[in-house]
């Protein structure tokens, strides 16, 4: 008795836009251009499996936990160093944090963001996505002198904001970068603030959306969601919604207790370093069901372990 | 999935007799639809015509139960792709693989620790929920001697994972508690489909050759009279386990395809070379579409990143969960340092409490009850103002747990802090940031013991 089961396939019409970083000279990668949900082959086009991206700091970070910091050693001090140690573990991007510019990190301007970024540019040859300390005023110094540093080589420089999104997406236009548009976790709102941006001039092809990342346990459902959302508007056809997203993951994971917390924890928590990694990986592997195009981590055995998931999913 | 009234009415007799009190078989079809009359209204209603009603509105996922007690595990019953479309219902059971080639005393310590594992999240207790046991020695008696080892060890519902002839053996004693009899293949479906039936036992069906050679076994086995049955279709690896079981709840929902309406089994394990590599797989089953998941590895700081998922996942996106409302401590607070207040939206509780917890400031967080609104939404609504807040802090005798007697409120409702001043004499408000985020800086600033 022969069983008929006919697998619905769906029919999207969209495509997630195709956002290029790095290239003339550096290498390149792309994000973006799925004809369907993530991994689903069997039904269309995922020409560009997701990306992992490191996090590299422009500073020494104090407070990171002693599994995290263990893993990188000295190299934490440079972030020249930093990005070369994060290619040879694999990254396939260098997310570049310039945190000392926060009021409460440093206070450092455009001076130290252009030698960081130079830095690291001349350190590595992956393409960078830079992101400021997130307070509007040190974002757009920051962010202009980074632009400028590495104009030409297409980096990513974020966060474009709804309160402030103009300084830094006119940087994006001068110097041919991508912007990334964030957004407090609303669908409304990440499309509102893709409309803005595309009407100062960017094109689709340069903007990465940043739906804001709740780690596991901590509001991971409403990315995992509206994720979800975004990507099925993006594929059902409205433009305004296709683009690549981005996550920062290794950030949001190792500031919670359970990664944090060397002691004094329930038995029923288990052992500190699994716990963490697991904790990183975890949201990972959630949030790329969920669409994501580039997750930054911070462990180099979550990249390794995440990689090699991204890998499986997409048979390469 | 509801029918629609033409899906009905081609069922009816079409003579339009009026009897039902309707003019037109279809009017009345279309109230069925509606749910505003039952079908049983109409007297002319063939008994064919009635079962293949009532097939077609049983849900497109069959609702299995495995385990009798308390602790059962109730799987299927989905009736959405994405959860933001309604809700995922019946989170997968994560059940822990034992083997009865293991010593005797190995394997109670083992069910021991499982059953009595938990962990405390947002004021919920989480927990595994039951036991693989594997006949791996072949030998009928081992698994006797096995299952009498986890017998009463929690008593944690079971899945037997053994053949025809072991299971023949053990099911007069064990049956009562309703395992999982695994699995039905294609060369012992006969003697597992009637073990099932004697004993009353969910079945599952193991075919790895293909969703419609799955599909043909399901057939033959329900025609057995077979009808709680878990699907195997053997997809063990990330790519094949996301696409098979999208595939199989796709057939379900879309197409209402009877013979894969059951929920799926996962062993993360097989697909995996260690430990993390099975968590990351167990972690995508529990996205997508997973109803039972047996681990084969059990130690906490795995078991605990994966009942924090799975509570995530299942939770219902229209009710957020909501934090009880009480005084939280962050880091080791105390007397002297610093108490915040804000609402019980989880989000928003989560965003404050992480940023207080990495701040380098251990501090003190009441938590008002807004019915799990956000900051802006609640006050907006009525459900945090000043005299709710004031309730709150006497509620839960924040006066007492900190000598310093101020309130950092957040910035989003700066004007609340007259009113706030004035329902509560001799505090002191301090007004905050407006995003959490911002709550480190603020403290470096403002809290200076
Ligand atoms: S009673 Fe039955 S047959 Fe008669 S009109 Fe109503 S639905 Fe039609």
């Amino acid at each position: 008795m022969a069983v008929v089961a006919e697998v619905p396939v769906e029919k999207w019409v969209g495509q997630v836009h195709e956002v290029r970083l790095g290239g003339n000279g550096r290498r390149e990668v792309v994000v973006g251009g799925e004809t369907t949900l993530p991994f689903l082959r069997f039904e269309g086009a995922l020409p560009h499996p997701p990306v992992v991206a490191i996090e590299v700091r422009d500073r020494e970070p104090r407070d990171w936990p002693a599994p995290l910091s263990g893993a990188w050693g000295d190299a934490l001090k440079d972030p020249g160093a930093w990005a070369k140690k994060a290619t040879q573990f694999g990254a396939e991007i260098i997310c570049l944090r310039l945190a000392s510019a926060h009021p409460e990190e440093g206070d450092t301007g455009a001076d130290q963001a252009r030698r960081v970024v130079e830095t690291v540019l001349g350190a590595v040859d992956l393409p960078l996505i830079i992101l400021g300390p997130e307070v509007p005023a040190k974002d757009n110094e920051v962010l202009v002198a980074a632009s400028e540093v590495a104009r030409g080589q297409r980096v990513a420089l974020g966060p474009c904001v709804e309160k402030n999104y103009r300084t830094i997406a006119a940087a994006c236009l001068a110097d041919g970068h991508v912007a990334i548009a964030k957004t407090p976790i609303e669908i409304n709102l990440a499309k509102q603030l893709n409309i803005l941006l595309l009407d100062l001039g960017l094109s689709p092809d340069q903007v990465l959306v940043d739906p804001s990342t709740g780690a596991l346990g901590y509001g991971l459902e409403y990315s995992y969601s509206v994720m979800e959302r975004l990507r099925l508007a993006g594929l059902t056809g409205d433009k305004m919604t296709a683009m690549p997203m981005f996550n920062t993951v290794g950030e949001e994971t190792w500031r919670q207790k359970e990664s944090r917390a060397a002691g004094g924890m329930p038995p029923s928590w288990g052992e500190w370093e699994e716990r963490a990694l697991l904790w990183e990986e975890i949201t990972a592997i959630g949030l790329l069901h969920a669409g994501s195009d580039i997750v930054v981590l911070r462990h180099p055995r979550s990249v390794e372990k995440v990689k090699r998931a991204i890998q499986a999913l997409s048979g390469k | 999935m509801p029918l629609t009234g033409i899906e009905i009415y081609k069922h009816l007799p079409k003579t339009n007799c009026k009897e039902c009190s309707f003019p037109t078989c279809l009017a009345f079809a279309m109230k069925v639809a509606q749910k505003a009359v039952p079908i049983t209204q109409c007297p002319y209603l063939s008994p064919e015509a009635r079962a293949a009603l009532e097939a077609a509105a049983r849900p497109p996922i069959h609702l299995v139960t495995i385990g009798a007690d308390k602790r059962k595990i109730e799987v299927g019953n989905e009736v959405v792709m994405f959860r933001h479309e309604k809700t995922f219902y019946h989170p997968p059971g994560i059940v822990v693989r034992l083997k009865d080639t293991t010593p005797v005393e190995e394997l109670k310590r083992r069910a021991q620790e499982i059953a009595s594992y938990q962990v405390e999240r947002v004021g919920m207790k989480l927990g595994l929920d039951g036991l693989a046991l594997e006949n791996a020695s072949g030998d009928p008696s081992a698994l006797a001697r096995a299952l009498e080892a986890v017998d009463g060890q929690g008593d944690l519902p079971l899945v037997l994972m053994a053949g025809p002839g072991a299971l023949a053996q053990v099911l007069e004693k064990v049956a009562p508690r309703r395992p999982l009899l695994y699995a039905a293949t294609r060369d012992n479906w006969e003697a597992m489909a009637e073990l099932a039936l004697k004993y009353k036992c969910p079945l599952a069906v193991a075919e790895p050759s293909g969703l419609e050679a799955l599909a043909g076994q399901v057939e033959k086995i329900s025609q057995k009279g077979v009808e709680d049955i878990v699907l195997d279709p053997g997809a063990r690896d990330f790519a094949s386990s996301l696409v098979t079981l999208t595939q199989i709840r796709r057939l379900a929902l879309k197409k209402n395809f009877r013979p894969l309406g059951h929920p799926v089994i996962t062993f993360p394990g097989e697909g995996a070379k260690d430990q993390e590599e099975e968590a990351l797989l167990a972690a995508q089953q529990v996205a997508k579409y997973a109803g039972v998941i047996v681990l084969d590895r059990f130690s906490p700081s795995l078991a605990y990143p994966l009942l924090a998922l799975r509570l995530n996942i299942y939770t219902d996106p229209q009710k957020p969960i909501q934090v009880q409302p009480g005084v939280y401590q962050l880091g080791a607070p105390k007397e002297a340092s610093p108490l915040c207040v804000t609402t019980n939206f989880s989000l928003t509780y989560f965003s404050i409490a992480g940023e207080l917890e990495s701040s380098g400031f251990p501090s003190w967080l009441l938590v008002c009850d807004t019915e799990g609104l956000s900051v802006l939404t609640a006050w907006a609504a009525g459900k945090f103002d000043a005299a709710r807040i004031a309730k709150t802090v006497k509620e839960f005798k924040a006066g007492e747990t900190v000598s310093h007697h101020s309130l950092i409120l957040p910035g989003k409702v700066a004007v609340l802090k007259g009113e706030l001043e004035e329902e509560l004499p001799g505090w002191q408000v301090l007004v905050g940031p407006p995003e959490a985020m911002d709550i480190g800086g603020f403290l470096k600033q403002h809290w200076k013991n």
